[in-house]
């Protein structure tokens, strides 16, 4: 007896980013506000890290309330209904519950159910990681139109007298629809992870050991800021270069260069690594929304078309990387 | 092949300069890097991978915390040189 043959899907052959929203904390927290537990100051604070003032959340105010707000934005300026979309992806380690996924919880909010759902942990990778499995998606025809946020409100999880992290952290997020296109526009995604370096950047202690410590606090976030920065600019630098080279393009056919916003002094010795032309925008979000993680890329990718809109079209490259270590670069045309 | 330590302090007070704009002359032994140079640890970690390169080193990251003053580095670089 033959066998019938199997139906795989086949999607768009090309993919873009559509559209982006964005969503800031209500607060905004200056240097000042902070230094105090950490025995600092604004000058320092700016010197070291270029954060002037960083978004906050009020109480009330959760990741999931955030990504609502960006997701609608990305979906309105999309122009397309939230029954379309075929897949919502949130990259976020905010999420204030284990299971389920802030994800299944924005998609019913924003009208998209049944849409599938899941998040994506990978730190401040997690929004390219998400464009990643987005272009994916929409290439194997498993959606047609994928919603994919960072969202953090990392003011939970930051300690007021930690001086390796707490004083950078933001809360906001950011939102993209990725679809079908007619000419590329998402290239090859240069993704990976360095686990040796698990312990750089993350939580200070496991939650059992928060819970089990009854007079203790939330685990709250803490990173070695010298390895991490080593391993960010010098590192990522050459992750960009792969990025660039499997796009077929050099930094000189970028209209924008758009890193995660993890400090400033990373942004700009990265982007000297790189050598990227003074032509190209440089997100420096990361001036009055802090570190947001997997929301910064997503985030500062808003601003610079705020601010830049006649970089419509044009092509930025953008790259996540943070605790795991983990990484991920494209090339992107700007919506 | 080892450099001399005064090759290799000449060499470093460069780096530091070229980074930080701390004057050449002021990178002598005796002097801490933070403290009496103000150089700050994302600072201090430029220097380190310039260094690497220009004096064929490797300088792990938990050997740089341990670098705590111009002597310590230029020891360290000239004993990697072997």
């Amino acid at each position: 007896m033959t066998q019938p043959t199997l139906h795989q899907s086949v999607g768009s052959p090309f993919t873009r980013i559509i559209s982006v929203g964005a969503a800031r904390g209500d607060l905004t927290v200056p240097n000042d506000d902070i230094v105090g537990p950490i025995e600092s100051s604004d000058e320092w604070i700016r010197q070291r890290t270029g954060v002037i003032t960083r978004k906050r959340a009020s109480a009330n105010v959760s990741a999931a309330d955030l990504a609502t707000d960006a997701a609608k934005e990305a979906i309105s300026k999309a122009g397309i209904k939230p029954t379309e979309i075929g897949a919502v992806i949130i990259a976020t380690i905010s999420n204030e519950v284990q299971t389920p996924s802030m994800a299944a919880l924005v998609a019913d909010r924003i009208g998209a159910t049944p849409a599938a759902a899941y998040d994506v942990s990978a730190a401040c990778a997690g929004f390219c990681y998400g464009i990643a499995q987005a272009d994916a998606l929409v290439r194997a025809g498993t959606a047609k139109y994928v919603l994919v946020v960072g969202a953090e409100k990392l003011s939970d999880f930051a300690k007021p007298d930690d001086r390796t992290i707490s004083f950078l952290l933001g809360d906001g997020a950011g939102a993209v629809i990725v679809g079908p296109a007619d000419e590329p526009g998402i290239s090859a995604t240069v993704w990976g992870s360095d686990g040796g370096k698990w312990d750089a950047v993350g939580m200070d202690r496991p939650m059992r050991d928060a819970f089990n410590d009854r007079e203790g606090d939330f685990p709250t976030l803490r990173q070695d800021g010298q390895s991490v920065f080593r391993w960010a600019v010098w590192e990522m630098a050459k992750v960009a270069q792969q990025a660039l080279d499997a796009a077929g393009i050099t930094a000189d056919d970028l209209a924008a260069f758009i890193p995660h916003q993890a400090n400033m002094r990373i942004i700009n010795e990265f982007a000297k690594q790189l050598n990227v032309p003074d032509s190209v925008v440089i997100a420096r979000d990361i001036e009055t929304t802090g570190n947001t993680s997997a929301a910064s890329v997503p985030l500062a990718m808003h601003r610079v078309l705020e601010e830049n809109p006649s970089l419509s079209g044009g092509f930025a490259l953008i790259i996540g990387f943070g605790a795991g270590l983990v990484y991920a670069a494209q090339i992107v045309r700007l919506p | 092949m080892a450099q001399s330590k005064d090759e290799v302090l000449a060499g470093l007070a460069t780096l530091v300069n070229d980074e930080t704009g701390v004057p050449v002359e002021s990178v002598v032994f005796g002097k801490s890097f933070a403290d009496d140079l103000d150089i700050d640890s994302i600072s201090m970690m430029t220097i380190v991978v310039n260094a690497e390169e220009e004096f064929g080193v490797k300088i792990p990251d938990d050997k740089v915390t341990e670098l705590k003053t111009v002597d310590d580095a230029v020891n360290y670089i000239v004993s990697a040189q072997g």
